[in-house]
């Protein structure tokens, strides 16, 4: 073991909220309380505490990073940072809140294990609240925290903090989130956002941090059913090396599930069968390789298997299909419409796709769905039906986040215009071509 | 924890092999930017990672400013030769006498001359994607760049107009003329960085140790005494015992007061440090928005 500390996690979170729910405040609290800033940084908080604060330091000022954003006063783009305690490391992806940006917080909360969103305690629950709870939910985030901000300007009321917490729980069961977290905090004054508070002696709970640094994010990764998606062919192609003459491995990122030397693989969609002779890692061969580690696989077969293939493990057999279903979260100001043509580029493959139809339209205050509209805008999340020029070897994204879901581009543009996530295929692969295929 | 876990350094890792197997399996023409500092020489190890046991599929390329430390020039030409890689260095004294890049009258600095010098390059070898190691964590207006970054057809940056990024789907689509910054470092810390380089046990060029050197204080820095960068009338000169945080240009590169001499004290000092890597950049003081506005124009 060359490092000799105590491995540390790392556990990816997000914030939301509507504008002035106060995330900037609060990711600058965090930095701050848990001594993650610098002297420079703190010298430039001052320095412009002085010509725009009159002299009080703004905890916001640290994160809101671009000129143009500083101009309006307002966060418009996905923005990460960076802080570490001694038990985690942290990546916070500051998602802002405004109606028209649901595309940022789809964007920094897709790689998240936390959610954390704040609403203002004088305002409650809110239609924000709504959307950034459904989306949660959507992205199938594991954990969420609900951080009822601003507890100061009412009172540290008790009842306060309830009567939201019921607010919530009302429209929760409605929801695909398992683990939610309700914490009472001032972000202005630190009150149980790194420590803990003697405005809450009602709050039993962690703070904020606490929190962040104990929840259970070992099994956030999906170790059932492996996956493979085949991303490069490597093939050394060395002549005076004996031992690389031969060498054909199979470069990617293990999207689910566990591998071992020895075990039986399908390649698909072509259906062969064969067996993990090696897997191949720069620091030596090992035995056997989990989700997300990037390995190089051998087979005992010399198969003809290019990029956007996926070896996959007998035991689970995902769905292989042209004819798609799923739901699309909209991000570019030309609406999705029927019968257009796009790139579909999921896992290690890039296909064409065109609508077929919209099925519906979320409605994000009742979680309701209005069925068949005519297009779906900017920021709209909607079912659809798809269909591939090329069969797609995939999961439901409730089962794998990383073999469930795509992104749609324009073409012409390049644009990234959709994130898309599957539903559960209607059957699985079936292995017809049993064991004849050596 | 159960063993089917990865510890942080192995989360990030595998991000960057996956980043950058999509780079060699997209792109017809990449580049890996390499300049011999520390960030760049862990992008070296995670393409040893990605591509072994076959050759790293693409070129190394360095923009030389002439005023680089002459250890780094010396270290990048070993580490490129040692891996069997292809490394093409453009210089800025060539871009600014065939006219690519103008200095402004008076200007010493070769920071801004990198960018048309580095874009030529691009534009010589029609590099569609070129890898760079910038982390988010080193500046402000870094903290929004994407792992794939787009560039128009004149190199710029348009961060109103940036490209989502969902899952570990990316999007390196680009048409004729445009091309991509690919940064895999991204989620990296400046500790990360250094304790990858532990773990890797990788070498580093020797002026990240502590050595001794004529320095001269300038707006609140050490910088390093050379002949392109001489005392002034009355200048003290002080022999200190320094190192440096981050490698820029020699004549803006402040260098820190350390008896740092392995990579395990380097990694103690930063968890002591009160000072971030960029407060050792003379370039980054001028204005807050200095980095956002060199970035537009085609900066690393
Ligand atoms: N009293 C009180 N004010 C707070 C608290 N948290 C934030 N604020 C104030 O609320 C205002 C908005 O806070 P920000 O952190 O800028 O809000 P934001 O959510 O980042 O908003 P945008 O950046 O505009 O999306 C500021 O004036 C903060 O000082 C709190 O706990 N108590």
């Amino acid at each position: 073991m060359p490092n000799s500390q105590h491995p540390v996690e790392l556990l990816r979170f997000n914030t939301c909220g509507s504008v002035d729910d106060g995330k900037s405040t609060l990711i600058g609290r965090l930095l701050y309380d848990s001594k993650n800033l610098m002297e420079d940084q703190l010298e430039a908080l001052e320095r412009s505490a002085d010509i725009t604060g009159g002299g009080q330091i703004n905890l916001a000022n640290l994160t809101d990073g671009l000129r143009a954003e500083r101009e309006q006063g307002i966060t418009i783009d996905v923005a990460y940072r960076y802080f570490a305690t001694p038990r985690r490391k942290f990546i916070v992806a500051d998602t802002p809140g405004h109606v028209q940006y649901t595309r940022n917080m789809v964007t920094g909360a897709s790689t998240a294990n936390l959610s954390v969103v704040l609403v203002d305690a004088r305002l409650g629950v809110i239609e924000q609240s709504r959307r950034h709870t459904y989306l949660a939910s959507l992205l199938r985030i594991p954990h969420l925290v609900i951080a009822i901000n601003k507890m100061d300007l009412v009172g540290w009321s008790e009842a306060r903090f309830l009567e939201i917490r019921d607010e919530f729980e009302r429209f929760l069961p409605l929801l695909d989130i398992k683990d939610v977290k309700f914490v009472p905090i001032s972000a202005l004054n630190g009150d149980n956002v790194v420590d803990p508070s003697h405005h809450t002696p009602w709050y039993v709970g962690p703070t904020l941090l606490g929190h962040l640094e104990t929840v259970h994010i070992a099994s956030d990764w999906n170790l059932h059913g492996f996956r493979f998606p085949v991303q490069w062919v490597n093939r050394p192609n060395d002549p005076t090396n004996h031992d690389l003459h031969d060498f054909r491995g199979l470069s990617g990122q293990i999207a689910g599930g566990i591998v071992k030397v020895g075990q039986r693989v399908m390649v698909l969609p072509s259906g062969l069968k064969s067996t993990v002779k090696q897997i191949w890692t720069y620091d030596g061969p090992i035995a056997e390789a989990f989700c997300p580690q990037s390995v190089t696989v051998q087979l005992t077969d010399d198969l003809d298997i290019s990029r956007g293939d996926m070896l996959v493990g007998l035991e689970s057999l995902p769905g292989k299909a042209s004819d798609l279903e799923a739901r699309v979260c909209w991000m570019q100001p030309r609406p999705l419409q029927r019968g257009k043509k796009y790139f579909l580029k999921h896992a290690s493959q890039t296909v064409q796709a065109v609508v077929v139809s919209i099925e519906n339209r979320i409605d994000i205050r009742t979680f309701e769905s209005e069925p068949e509209p005519a297009e779906l805008a900017m920021n709209d999340i909607g079912g659809i039906k798809l269909r591939v020029s090329k069969p797609l070897v995939y999961d439901g994204y409730a089962t794998n986040r990383l073999t469930g879901s795509f992104i749609l581009i324009e073409q012409g543009t390049n644009q990234t215009v959709a994130a898309g996530m599957l539903l559960p295929p209607t059957e699985a692969v079936k292995p017809e071509y049993n064991d004849f295929a050596i | 924890m159960n063993s089917y876990h990865l510890d942080h350094l192995g989360f990030l890792e595998t991000e960057a092999i996956h980043i950058m197997r999509e780079v060699a399996a997209e792109f017809e023409r990449p580049a890996i930017l390499f300049s011999g500092g520390k960030d760049s020489i862990c992008l070296l190890r995670l393409a040893e990672k990605a591509f072994r046991p076959s050759d790293i599929p693409m070129p190394l390329l360095n923009v030389d400013t002439g005023h680089h430390f002459p250890e780094l020039n010396d270290f990048r030409d070993r580490r490129a030769a040692q891996l069997g890689g292809k490394l093409i260095v453009r210089k800025v004294e060539d871009a600014i006498a065939a006219g690519i890049a103008v200095p402004a009258p008076g200007e010493i600095s070769r920071n801004r001359l990198q960018i048309p010098t580095l874009l030529a390059a691009i534009e010589e070898f029609r590099f569609d994607c070129a890898i760079g190691g910038a982390r988010r964590d080193e500046e402000k207006a870094r903290a929004k760049e994407r792992f794939f970054s787009f560039r128009d057809a004149f190199g710029q940056w348009d961060p109103k107009n940036q490209r989502p990024e969902i899952w570990n789907v990316y999007n390196g689509r680009v048409n004729p003329g445009e091309h991509m910054r690919v940064f895999p470092l991204s989620n990296w810390t400046e500790m990360d960085v250094w304790e990858y380089i532990r773990q890797e046990r990788l070498e580093v060029p020797t002026i990240y140790f502590s050595h001794t050197r004529p320095c001269v204080r300038r707006a609140g820095q050490w910088l390093p005494v050379t002949d392109i960068l001489p005392p002034k009338p009355r200048e003290e000169v002080r022999e200190l015992v320094v190192r440096v945080r981050t490698i820029g240009d020699i004549i803006s590169t402040g260098l820190v007061e350390s008896p740092a001499n392995t990579v395990d004290d380097i990694i103690a000092e930063i968890a002591a440090a009160r000072v971030t890597e960029r407060g050792s950049r003379a370039d980054d003081k001028a204005s807050e928005a200095a980095m956002e506005d060199r970035k537009k124009q085609g900066y690393f």
